[in-house]
């Protein structure tokens, strides 16, 4: 920290080419920092990140080695367990549901927020306040609060270990945060263009299809994305409403696997590993988005 | 046009109704019986199951438990997400990369970290092993099961799974200010310390009171990652249970909807409480553009 502070103070310092200012010298980008920064800042990531290579790394080890050596390398690595699990019919089963539930529940969240918001954000009429209030309001409302009763409403419609159990609230609950990211946006689009398309003799709907959709496809991603890697990684909703093995998503196949597999650590890991690789890998192609969304969220 | 209202919107409205609102309203009915789930209620005790939890001595425990992770979650979280924002906002090299990595645990679900730590944790488990070959054997624990360890070993976990998020907030707050305001500081001859808490920390005002709601809010409704890793019984023993273990447990395992569906309710009043007080008190300022602009 101590160099940080002599170099920023130095910084405004009249000495144009001064090697040891940070800030003053915005035009050489290439420019390293102070190494306390990078030492905190690798710290920083060692201790987010071990853990999870822990997880991976102890699927390519044998059991015994993790009695042994609890904390060591894979010696020798053995790919056995991911081979093993790669190759179950109960793990494929599970991602295909989880990967069901995922998309039918993003493009579900994605379309009707997106229809709602655009009334709200474009449309003049009594009710408009309310309607985005009642959808600010469900913030309020988490899962957890209400899943007992929306359990009971799941079980009366006959929705109990049926994926749509989990698919429709799981939009119901994705809609306030998709109508509070979607509104500002669609609210942006100018009005101009919309009056030229009027003029152009396009209908108001032909508008939100053919103008809207297409502009508002930033919100539209970040919404999607959040929806998405919110239901594959909803562990609570799932394990009230689906009971049998042949239904389970991904988060309750980990929990009974680890259970039913407690002596088998290295088999766990290695469940586990693939059963968080799609949530990753996800997450790093649309890492700009994910990061752009929350600002967004944020300022919102 | 008003046909078009209608289309558009009655899809999400009908959804949001059914699947949202008419629940939490059906758990305020159902909070006045003692019911097992099947077919109408019909045995109405009053108030009687509310009277239960508040006098109940386990439903203490828990609000207590909530109280305590929350308060213990601002108070670690928040300055060190503000000091590591801080640290992460100077241009250095790989900064996109760091951004990425510090962001994984909380993109991992809760049962996938729940899992992998209390693996890692176990007395025979792979935290005790580094603790042994770096040389500190002696702080060798049972992290999990010690009830004067249990909480703080909660906290460790979610402040690995949510300090990712919360620097990317800061982050990205302090990205929002503009750097014109830094050099005319620099200019005036202000040191970093007095830029850091003159200029940044007023400004990232909005982002801080944003995440700390958030992360209050998170805080009251915890339930997956103490289920996964201490599950229903032992929470209660290690002292990490929450309000929402107490509601399954107490609820739906031990079939008394009544009841469960009144702890749900008086777990709603609490949070909505607890919210509107820091709305009014804390956040006024920020939603004011928010909440008023929208709902005109």
């Amino acid at each position: 920290m101590s160099a940080t502070t002599t170099a920023s103070r130095r910084s405004p310092a009249p000495r144009p080419k001064a090697p040891t200012g940070r800030r003053g010298n915005r035009d050489k980008p290439q420019k390293w920092g102070s190494p306390v920064t990078y030492f905190i800042a690798l710290l920083f990531v060692g201790v987010c990140v071990a853990p999870v290579l822990y997880i991976v790394l102890g699927g390519f080890r044998t059991n015994s080695q993790i009695t042994t050596e609890p904390a060591a390398l894979p010696h020798p690595w053995v790919v056995g367990n991911y081979t093993g699990i790669l190759k179950s019919s109960v793990f494929w089963g599970e991602f295909a549901n989880s990967l069901i539930v995922a998309l039918t529940s993003t493009v579900g969240i994605v379309a009707l927020g997106l229809m709602v918001s655009f009334v709200i954000a474009r449309y003049d009429f009594r009710l408009k306040g309310a309607m985005y209030s009642l959808f600010a309001a469900g913030l309020m409302f988490p899962m957890v609060i209400a899943i007992t009763p929306l359990y009971l409403v799941i079980k009366d419609l006959g929705l109990v270990d049926n994926l749509l159990g989990v698919i429709i609230p799981q939009i119901a609950f994705g809609l306030p945060t998709t109508v509070i990211i979607l509104v500002p946006f669609l609210r942006a689009i100018p009005n101009e263009i919309e009056e030229a398309a009027a003029i152009d003799g396009m209908s108001r709907l032909g508008f939100f299809f053919r103008m809207v959709v297409p502009l508002s496809l930033p919100g539209v991603v970040t919404v999607g994305i959040l929806g998405f890697v919110g239901s594959w990684n909803n562990y609570l909703l799932p394990l009230y409403v689906l009971n049998s093995q042949a239904n389970y998503t991904l988060p309750l196949g980990v929990q009974v696997f680890s259970s039913q597999y407690s002596t088998d650590t290295a088999k766990v890991l290695a469940f586990t590993s693939l059963a968080m690789l799609p949530a990753l890998v996800f997450f790093s192609v649309f890492e700009k988005r994910i990061v752009g969304g929350l600002t967004g969220a944020v300022k919102g | 046009m008003r046909l078009e209202i209608a289309v558009l919107s009655a899809p999400a409205v009908i959804t949001f109704l059914a699947f949202v609102i008419f629940p939490v309203a059906l758990a305020a009915y159902y909070g006045f019986y003692q019911w097992k789930g099947y077919g109408e209620p019909t045995d109405w005790v009053g108030l009687n199951n509310y009277e239960l939890i508040l006098t109940d001595s386990a439903f203490h425990d828990v609000l207590w438990h909530n109280g305590l992770i929350l308060v213990l979650s601002l108070v670690i979280q928040g300055p060190l997400a503000i000091v590591l924002a801080l640290l992460l906002n100077q241009k250095i090299r790989g900064r996109s990369a760091i951004r990425v990595l510090i962001f994984v645990p909380y993109i991992i679900s809760e049962v996938i970290v729940g899992t992998g730590w209390s693996l890692m944790l176990q007395s025979d488990g792979a935290v005790n092993d580094l603790l042994h070959r770096i040389g500190l054997g002696s702080l060798e624990a049972d992290w999990i099961a010690d009830p004067d360890l249990a909480v703080w070993t909660l906290m460790a976990i979610i402040t690995w799974k949510y300090i990712g998020f919360a620097v990317i907030l800061m982050l990205a707050g302090l990205q929002s200010i503009p750097d014109e305001i830094f050099e005319a500081a620099q200019i005036d001859g202000a040191s970093y310390w007095q830029i850091q808490r003159r200029i940044t920390l007023p400004l990232l005002g909005p982002t801080i009171r944003i995440w700390a709601f958030l992360s209050i809010i998170g805080s009251l409704q915890l339930f997956d990652l103490v289920y996964i890793i201490w599950g229903q019984y032992v929470s209660g023993t290690a002292g990490t249970s929450t309000m929402a273990i107490y509601m399954l447990a107490q609820g739906r395992n031990a079939g008394n909807y009544g009841y469960g569906s009144a702890v749900a309710v008086v777990m709603f009043v609490i949070s909505l409480i607890v919210a509107l007080i820091y709305q009014r008190f804390v956040l006024r300022r920020d939603l004011r553009g928010a909440v008023t602009e929208g709902a005109v």
